[in-house]
């Protein structure tokens, strides 16, 4: 191939701007192709790694499509009960209060199951950091509707779009947890553009310095695809995102920390 | 124009041809090979890579990873 007889006559005068960090694994992703989880670890694990904190770092590992997050972290993880994350997160940090502990979270997991273990520990002003991925739709058992599906989306359960008069509204968990005196840093970010991403890792770097002050909870939402759930090809998915989920779930920071 | 390259490590590419669509050059194409995985997986065709990061960033999988030329030490 030309391509790589090029590559091996342009390694010299040429740096290395972007590799894989080590602090993920060399374990392959089994997320479906184009699936927003796995730039949400990679940005996660890459401020970790900027940081210097993979050793003093704790995960919380959620149930859903990414219970097998702690194969791919290359730091202490810990598996939480379905919802539970952020309970067990709230135990992780009183016993060990030097780390830095953080949960990873869908939206099935966050929002439905674990609303209450959520709140709570956001009402407490636990110093973690909770990253919430929302993708509208419970991936991994098949795409039925999550408490943040959106108003007429088509999932497996509400094959004729969410009815909002008996099924219910979407939960706006971020607004929800926004309220809360405990939460020191909101925010709502996503993860389809080169930009957004960007954002987004920003937003996950300012919520670990924000832990050192042991303020309370940062909350860091991150607006996702599912392409297989949403039955879509996974540039059409970002597109359907940008149109449907962003109006809904308007990106930026709902919280920030008061200047001193 | 600053030049780079990229590597993909087409084991782990999946094609989802996110990095397709963010490089600004248009210098990537799905093969017309499939990997061990049974995916078509991204390759470089054009060598105008000017090594922006757009597709590693937006990577799914980490398949990415980018290089780019030193810039020319100023003259003191």
């Amino acid at each position: 191939m030309s391509t790589d007889v090029l590559t091996q006559e342009l390694q010299q005068g040429f740096d290395c701007v972007y590799e894989k960090p080590d602090t993920l694994t060399d374990t392959r992703f089994h997320y479906c192709p184009g699936c927003g989880h796995g730039v949400a670890h990679r940005i996660l694990m890459e401020t970790i790694q900027e940081l210097g904190i993979a050793e003093q770092t704790v995960g919380v590992a959620p149930v859903g499509c990414s219970v097998f997050a702690y194969h791919y972290m290359n730091i202490d993880m810990q598996e939480a009960a379905h919802g539970r994350a952020c309970a067990v997160a709230t135990g992780v940090k009183r016993v060990l209060p030097d780390r830095y502990v953080f949960t990873y979270q869908g939206d099935g997991d966050l929002a439905a199951i674990g609303t209450a273990e959520t709140i709570h520990a956001v009402n407490r002003g636990e110093n973690i950091l909770i990253v919430f991925i929302n993708n509208a739709i419970y991936g991994m058992t098949g795409g039925q509707m999550a408490p943040t599906t959106l108003a007429k989306m088509v999932t497996s359960t509400t094959p004729y779009g969410r009815e909002t008069d008996w099924i219910g509204f979407p939960l706006k968990m971020t607004d929800l947890v926004a309220h809360l005196p405990g939460a020191y840093y909101v925010t709502r970010q996503a993860v389809h553009t080169p930009n957004a991403v960007r954002k987004a890792k920003k937003a996950i770097r300012n919520a670990f310095e924000y832990q050192k002050l042991n303020k309370g909870t940062c909350f860091v939402e991150i607006v996702s695809n599912c392409p297989s759930g949403w039955k879509m090809n996974p540039s059409d998915s970002n597109k359907w995102l940008e149109e449907n989920m962003l109006p809904f779930y308007p990106l930026g920071d709902l919280k920030v920390p008061e200047k001193a | 124009m600053i030049k780079g390259y990229i590597e993909i490590n087409k084991d782990i590419c999946k094609g989802c041809e996110l990095c397709i669509e963010a490089c600004p050059q248009g210098s990537l194409r799905l093969s017309t090979h499939i990997n061990t995985r049974g995916y078509r997986y991204v390759e470089l065709v054009e060598q105008n890579c000017t090594g922006c990061t757009n597709c590693a960033l937006v990577c799914p999988d980490v398949a990415i990873t980018v290089f780019r030329e030193q810039k020319p030490k100023k003259a003191v």
